[in-house]
């Protein structure tokens, strides 16, 4: 084993120190240069609401990362939709998500919003208005069929060429999606629509592709669309057989609507049935409709992904896989909106009572496939086809623990918990300046080289990885006090069995070192062990706990090895520590060293034996 | 230096040296009947699953002059006796009320009849609503990882020591586990997500501090076979027995921050996680250290004395000491035993020469 070479120098402890000293001020300055000075605060610190929830499903193989991963992009819609930014919403272990909801959130309503089950429906558009408070909804009042005066949704000349300023759906469209031809033709629909539409519903009819497969048959009676029984039978058919009547409590519910005041569109769409009609705002509240009952239920719908078509150069597009019911009523219905004129030409993907997405029909669309075509970019495209996606999930999710903590509460924890690490603190170095003396001085410096390391470390990773401290991990970094004074003690004793031996500080120093080292190593490795399998089977706030204590393992390997010994090397020159002073910890005559100090180069191994 | 530090000395040197192989027996016994007990604990009276595991709710308010069986007489009250409520006094003077039968559903409602009963504003009440099925899908994402843990740390002790070491450093560990749900049995502690979290740490924990003796002892106990004075049982004791001081000393410290949170935990916080973990860990930590010392090394001398080598070494011993009780020479074979020691002994191999230098029984 190792023992160290004769006439070397303790590698460079110099070198060592300086690049851990650096580090830490690298770290420190990082820290005060972007400003984050204070690890961010877990729910149960700084208050506000954990929900946490677990997926469950009939089939064992739909719990699975894009699974998860898609329904947490919908609760985070929902989450936020509450007003509430910084809400987090995140996948934690295979099965479970959890939601962290910032204080000053209605708990319950957070609790509501996230626990329900998402409902996506595609409803046709019975009418649709600019949402804009001042912008008088009476002009579409007369909508049915004609279209004429409703707000102009967005011309070709719009101010706003994002995407987000968009009526949704106005210059999207949707169309079948074997044929290439018919791709080109929805997007000829599309920008027919972007153009002129709502003024002449006549464009729109003009740029219907005549070889479209088995649009509009006339055979079509008027039946109404989809499965659903129609709300208002008394309603006047509109041809293609679609019940395009606005009834007049809907039209003033329409008009009642406040896009921007979240409690009327709660109140306007709150228990809405999937067979009645229902008002509606879209994402953004710049446009609001009118809609009929729900033609096609987002189970239907088998997937849905969005693809970059390069062959005809339609840019970013969400293709739709239907299953057998629902390829039934999307080509039943499809077929009764592509003889519509706009805007009846269009359903509504409705997620959660709102407009995600307004496509034009131009064609029946049977085969089960469909494909949504518009000036889509990438991001809005997965954005569209995960919320297609979470219609076709597998997925119910209970609310397994809902945690509600004031910020008072959150502040005496957090207190609480830094007077028990201080307490902690202080126990162990009083205990080791009893036992160590000198010694444990290093140990201190030691230790605080390690407690600056981590908070700087979990200042920063707050940031990086979203990292929350929370009560756990507190707890964690408190326990890992104990597990890095620990390593000092298993190095310190070595070298003091080294002095016992009967050897002079410095090679004593040398010759613990290499010990020690495999001890701290071996049992660092097993404590990290631990902790990361603890991290990976474990949820919610005590992953903060694993983490931590992860974290603070290495960190101690890391501190023993480019701190601690570089160190003591260094001091071991020191004659308060060589000479081994009474108050060093190292005083060899205390320790029972078995030979004179300084007496000879290597212990009489005799002189013991025979005693 | 300090009595314990003499103490060291003298340990390092074996002019005290506790017997820990030679009455591991004893120590085997203990270990059993605590094992028994703790596992009579567990039928009778049995664990006590917290509100985690039943489902519920807990409701936390601000600092009131409320007692807990006055704020336990007015919950139920307001409640109308439909619930089981349980009322604890936390550190801060509020109040932890903990209520049966409530889900995300009705969470609200009740919140504001417990807060109406106890007379506190509702949105100063924080609420936490746990789901039946909560505990239960802890424990089980628990006991996973208590399986993966242990296969992960049976191999890798016996990469690194051998498999004698990693079925006793087992031992040890399920040993620990024991004895922490048995206290937590007999106590009635009361048994949450964060004691499960704690026992999950221990396993670390207590592992750590046999892997240290271990360490130890696999130095002491390298070219044992090439000597005749100690049988590996008597080198294993010299080697605790030398360690013996360190392992005290990363126990005590390990358990000073844990014993703080306790103090923190369950004096000022009351009730909450972080006395849960901390209590799990204070118990566990207790029978790591005890473990370590007073099981896996004996058991490891035991599995070591029945390997061929080892029995031959023991009669090697027998017959030395034999001769020199009926006063023979045995200056002679001895050197050879000397001689025979491998180089690195000579070279300063640190536990081939303490062994040398330090026994004296």
């Amino acid at each position: 084993m190792a023992a160290p070479k004769k006439g070397r120098p303790q590698g460079r402890p110099g070198r060592a120190l300086a690049l851990i000293l650096v580090a830490m001020v690298a770290m420190v300055a990082t820290m005060f240069l972007t400003g984050h000075t204070t690890p961010r605060l877990g729910i149960d610190l700084a208050g506000g609401t954990s929900i946490t929830l677990t997926a469950k499903s009939d089939q064992a193989s739909a719990i699975n990362p894009t699974n998860m991963n898609t329904a947490v992009g919908i609760i985070e819609r929902r989450v936020n939709g509450l007003g509430v930014s910084e809400a987090e919403v995140q996948t934690q272990g295979d099965r479970n998500i959890i939601a962290n909801i910032p204080k000053g959130t209605d708990e319950k309503q957070a609790v509501d919003q996230v626990g329900t089950t998402a409902l996506l429906y595609f409803r046709p558009v019975l009418t649709m208005v600019q949402a804009a408070p001042a912008a008088s909804p009476s002009p579409s009042g007369n909508a049915s069929g004609s279209g004429t005066a409703s707000p102009e949704p967005k011309g070709t000349a719009s101010p706003e060429p994002k995407d987000s300023g968009k009526p949704k759906g106005a210059d999207e469209s949707v169309a079948a999606e074997p044929s290439a031809g018919a791709t080109t033709q929805g997007r000829a629909v599309s920008d027919a629509l972007r153009a002129d539409a709502p003024k002449s519903p006549e464009a729109s009819a003009s740029a219907k592709p005549p070889e479209a497969s088995g649009a509009a048959k006339a055979s079509e009676s008027a039946a109404p669309a989809g499965s659903e029984p129609p709300a208002a039978p008394s309603a006047p058919a509109s041809p293609g057989g679609l019940d395009t009547a606005v009834p007049a409590d809907l039209q003033k519910k329409l008009e009642a609507l406040d896009c921007t005041d979240p409690k009327s569109v709660d109140a306007a769409t709150k228990g809405v049935k999937p067979g009645e009609k229902m008002v509606a705002c879209d994402e953004d509240g710049l446009y609001k409709y009118a809609l009929g009952p729900a033609a096609v239920q987002g189970r239907d719908v088998d997937k849905a992904s969005a693809v970059l078509d390069t062959q005809s150069g339609a840019g970013w597009m969400v293709t739709m896989d239907f299953n057998s019911a629902g390829t039934e009523k999307f080509a039943e219905v499809t077929g009764k909106l592509a003889q519509q004129a706009p805007p009846n030409n269009q359903f509504a993907i409705v997620l959660d009572n709102e407009v995600v997405s307004a496509p034009s029909v131009s064609s029946t669309i049977g085969g089960g496939q469909a494909q949504i075509t518009g000036n889509f970019d990438q991001k809005s495209a997965e954005e569209l086809a995960n919320v297609l996606s979470f219609g076709a999930l597998p997925l119910s999710f209970s609310v397994d623990e809902v945690t509600s903590v004031s910020p008072q509460l959150g502040g005496e924890q957090l207190e609480g918990g830094l007077i028990a690490g201080a307490i902690g603190f202080v126990l162990v170095v009083v205990y080791m300046l009893v036992y160590y003396r000198g010694l444990a001085f290093i140990s201190i410096i030691s230790l605080f080289v390690s407690a600056i390391l981590t908070y700087a470390i979990m200042c920063l990773l707050g940031p990086a990885i979203g990292f929350a401290l929370n009560l756990p991990a507190v707890c964690g970094a408190i326990v890992a006090v104990g597990i890095t004074a620990d390593s000092f003690i298993v190095f310190f004793e070595r070298i003091r069995d080294e002095v016992r031996e009967g050897r002079s500080l410095q090679p004593a120093v040398a010759r613990a070192w290499p010990r020690a080292r495999r001890t701290i190593l071996v049992s660092d490795f097993v404590s990290f062990l631990a902790a990361a399998v603890l991290f990976a089977v474990s949820v919610g706030k005590v992953q903060g706990f694993a983490f931590t204590l992860g974290l603070t393992t290495l960190l101690d390997v890391v501190v023993v090895y480019l701190f601690t010994r570089p160190l003591m090397t260094i001091l071991a020159k020191n004659r308060f520590f060589s000479s081994g002073h009474p108050w060093s910890g190292l005083d060899p005559k205390r320790l029972g060293a078995t030979v004179p100090l300084r007496g000879r180069r290597r212990p009489v191994r005799t002189a013991v034996k025979e005693a | 230096m300090s009595r314990l530090g003499n103490m060291g000395a003298r340990l390092y040197r074996g002019e005290v040296s506790f017997d820990f192989v030679g009455k591991r027996k004893i120590f085997y016994g203990i270990a059993v009947l605590i094992t028994v007990l703790a596992a009579v604990g567990l039928f009778k009276p049995g664990l006590h699953y917290g509100i985690e595991f039943s489902g519920g709710g807990v409701f936390t308010t601000p600092a009131t002059s409320i007692s807990a069986s006055e704020g336990k007489t007015l919950t139920e009250k307001a409640l109308q006796g439909e619930h089981e409520v349980i009322v604890q006094k936390l550190g801060t003077g509020g109040l932890r009320i903990q209520v049966s039968d409530v889900d995300a559903g009705n969470a609200e409602e009740i919140k504001n009849k417990v807060a109406d009963g106890v007379d506190i504003a509702p949105d100063k009440v924080d609420p936490q609503v746990v789901g039946a099925s909560w505990g239960e899908q802890i424990s089980q994402k628990a006991l996973t990882g208590l399986g993966i843990f242990m296969v992960l740390v049976v191999v890798y002790l016996a990469i690194a020591f051998e498999w004698r070491m990693a079925v006793a450093a087992l031992a040890a560990l399920v040993h620990d586990l024991t004895i922490t749900i048995g206290v937590y049995a007999l106590v009635g502690f009361e048994v949450t997500p964060g004691t499960v979290i704690g026992l999950l740490t221990i396993l670390g924990y207590s592992l750590y501090d046999t892997v240290v003796v271990f360490d130890g002892l696999k130095e002491t106990t390298r070219g044992i076979t090439k000597q005749a004075r100690w049988t590996y049982s008597e080198a294993a004791n010299h080697s605790l027995n030398q360690t013996l001081v360190r392992s005290i000393n990363t126990t005590v410290v390990a358990l000073l921050p844990v014993g703080a949170l306790l103090f923190i935990g369950g004096g000022l916080l009351g009730a909450g996680m972080l006395n849960d973990i901390a209590l799990s860990l204070f118990v566990g930590l207790a029978a790591g250290a005890y473990s370590s010392i007073f099981l896996a090394t004996p058991m490891v001398a035991d599995l070591k004395e029945r390997t061929p080598e080892m029995r031959a070494l023991a009669k090697r011993v027998a017959a030395r000491r034999a001769a020199e009780a009926r006063g023979e020479n045995v200056a002679g074979p001895r050197d050879a035993a000397e001689d025979d020691q491998p180089a690195g002994a000579a070279a300063g191999d640190h536990g081939d020469r303490d062994r040398a230098s330090g026994k004296r029984r």
